[in-house]
């Protein structure tokens, strides 16, 4: 898995982050997956959160998980809605099943041909997209199907 | 259960109803708070309720007109209830009706207005988000990979849905075509004259798979206000009044969670507010008469109508037709006016309209003796909400 070009045009609204997710974003820059995970009853839970929404413990870890997962849901965009994306379409985004994490979502876009057909339940695997010229610099989690 | 106690059924009751005209987006010749008051002033004259005796006012979709500002602008003698519900889009829009009539059962106001006005060419058009260098929280997940719009956000939904039970594009189509149908007999309508044919629909290009552009809710200008009050009351106005036999608002387990996490994901958040909303009214699928059903997307459509009882989600493109759809002959007739989709994008407050005209009886396009009109407010969001409205108390 290593850094690829950027699947959309520059010009989209950089992700900044803040005290919650501090530690996603910068261990997306070293190119590692990390999600939180509740150390009261062992749950992984996604989007950031400061409580876990099962056994309500504060006490969320992050921690490391395998970029791999199953297409969940998907959408290929022809109408686009922000200037930057005029010269993009059609590109598709997936909702990015993670079964090993509890089965946590994902939002990615599905590297490749965006005119290609799509499958849920495909299995795909995360691409680090960095994006280094932005100050500061970030990093996507991308997905491409597994052979 | 429901405490029969406490429920809302028969207390209330829609006794006025109020619209300017309706307007193409940033086409509205007047300011967004003049349309507003248009609105308002309408419904008191239709109900023949004096304007002095309007004491309450709730909206939804964080409207831009304060009760305050209005109260003091009419020159009301007494403001007695103002009230938001959260969110944008139209979920809240029932709720506010439910809010409304919350008020007046509790006695904190008599005469409540529930009212949306919105013109995007004084502010900014309604669902895009101002241009953003940078964006944090929830957000920063989805918008950098190019998920912005409200289009984008359900059709990840919907596409799911047509993934677990098999169809759902020939519903759509349906729904689509039923109303610009019921438009093309409503002069208010913004689609009047303008039919809409199934070779345009199909020709119609992709917004984002599964909608194509006419699955799509239109964007407009204009106000609209309704007036809710007690059914003593109402009995005493100018029209026969819609009583309000439930109002429901909310969502399931875990649908605010972000990034599309929620636990149960193909759906349109109404399975466990239709279940109150039935067991309030003492009445099943089988009892309502005509149906107004928010279309931001036509895929939502289909999912509020599985989710309400009236058929299941492997046979929506089997029972989900345009003859089923269309009043005055269709079994499960929707969307009477055009609704979001034709007659005008009013945040579906011109939904709850049309179901007080098909109580009253005065639709474009009526359905024979209507006792039970539902409206289904803002599917895939949260909250979303319901109403039920009858003829009799
Ligand atoms: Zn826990």
């Amino acid at each position: 898995m290593s850094a690829t070009d950027a699947y959309l045009p520059a010009g989209l609204p950089a992700p900044a982050s803040e005290a919650l997710d501090e530690t996603y974003w910068s261990a997306a820059t070293d190119h590692r997956l990390m999600i939180q995970c509740c150390q009261g009853c062992g749950r992984h839970q996604w989007g950031p959160e400061w409580i876990c929404n099962k056994c309500r413990s504060f006490d969320l870890e992050w921690v490391e998980v395998e970029p791999r997962g199953v297409i969940y849901s998907w959408e290929r965009i022809w109408h686009p809605v922000h200037p930057a994306l005029v010269e993009a379409c059609p590109y598709v985004v997936v909702l990015v099943e993670l079964p090993h994490a509890d089965g946590v979502r994902m939002v990615g876009n599905l590297l490749g041909d965006p005119t290609e057909e799509v499958q849920i339940g495909s299995e795909v695997e995360g691409v680090f997209e960095d994006h280094p010229e932005c100050e500061p610099p970030y990093t996507l989690v991308q997905w491409r199907r597994l052979p | 259960m429901v405490d029969r106690e406490l429920t809302i059924k028969g207390r209330t009751a829609i006794a006025g109803i109020g619209e300017t005209v309706y307007y193409k987006r940033a086409q509205a010749p007047d300011p967004e708070f003049r349309m507003c008051l248009d609105a308002i002033l309408a419904a008191a004259e239709d109900a023949g309720l004096a304007v002095d005796d309007i004491d309450g006012f709730a909206s939804y979709s964080n409207d831009r007109n304060e009760p305050s500002h209005i109260a003091s602008a009419l020159g009301l003698p007494e403001l007695r209830f103002s009230n938001m519900v959260w969110g944008g889009g139209g979920g809240g829009g029932s709720a506010a009706v439910a809010n409304a009539a919350a008020a007046v059962a509790a006695g904190y106001a008599n005469y409540v207005v529930v009212f949306r006005a919105l013109a995007q060419g004084q502010f900014g058009r309604f669902g895009q988000a101002p241009p953003l260098r940078g964006i944090s929280g929830p957000m920063a997940y989805t918008m950098p990979y190019g998920l912005v719009s409200p289009a984008q956000m359900f059709a990840m939904r919907v596409q799911r849905f047509m993934h677990e039970y098999g169809g759902g594009q020939a519903a759509q189509k349906a729904v689509s075509m039923a109303s610009y149908h019921h438009a093309q007999a409503n002069p208010r309508a913004v689609m009047h004259g303008r039919p809409l044919t199934e070779e345009a629909y199909d020709g119609a290009r992709w917004i984002v798979e599964p909608f194509r552009l006419y699955d799509c809710c239109m964007e407009n200008d204009g106000a609209a206000a309704i007036i809710v009050t007690s059914a003593e009351r109402a009995a005493d106005l100018r029209h026969p009044p819609a009583h309000i036999w439930a109002a429901e608002q909310g969502s399931d387990l875990g649908q605010g969670l972000p990034v599309h996490n929620a636990p149960d994901y193909a759906t349109s958040n109404f399975k466990t507010l239709a279940k109150h909303l039935y067991d309030t009214a003492g009445v099943g699928p089988h009892d309502i008469d005509v149906i107004q059903s928010y279309e931001n997307f036509t895929g939502g459509v289909v999912m509020s109508l599985v989710e309400h009882g009236f058929c299941e989600p492997e046979e929506v493109d089997k029972v989900l037709t345009f003859e089923n759809l269309t009043a005055p002959n269709g079994s499960l007739p929707i969307n009477t006016s055009g609704g979001n989709l034709a007659e005008c994008y009013m945040h579906g407050l011109e939904l709850i309209i049309e179901a007080v005209r098909q109580v009253r009886g005065t639709s474009t396009s009526q359905v024979a003796d209507v006792e039970l009109s539902l409206v289904t407010s803002g599917p895939m969001v949260t909250p979303v909400s319901n109403l039920l409205l009858s003829a009799s108390r």
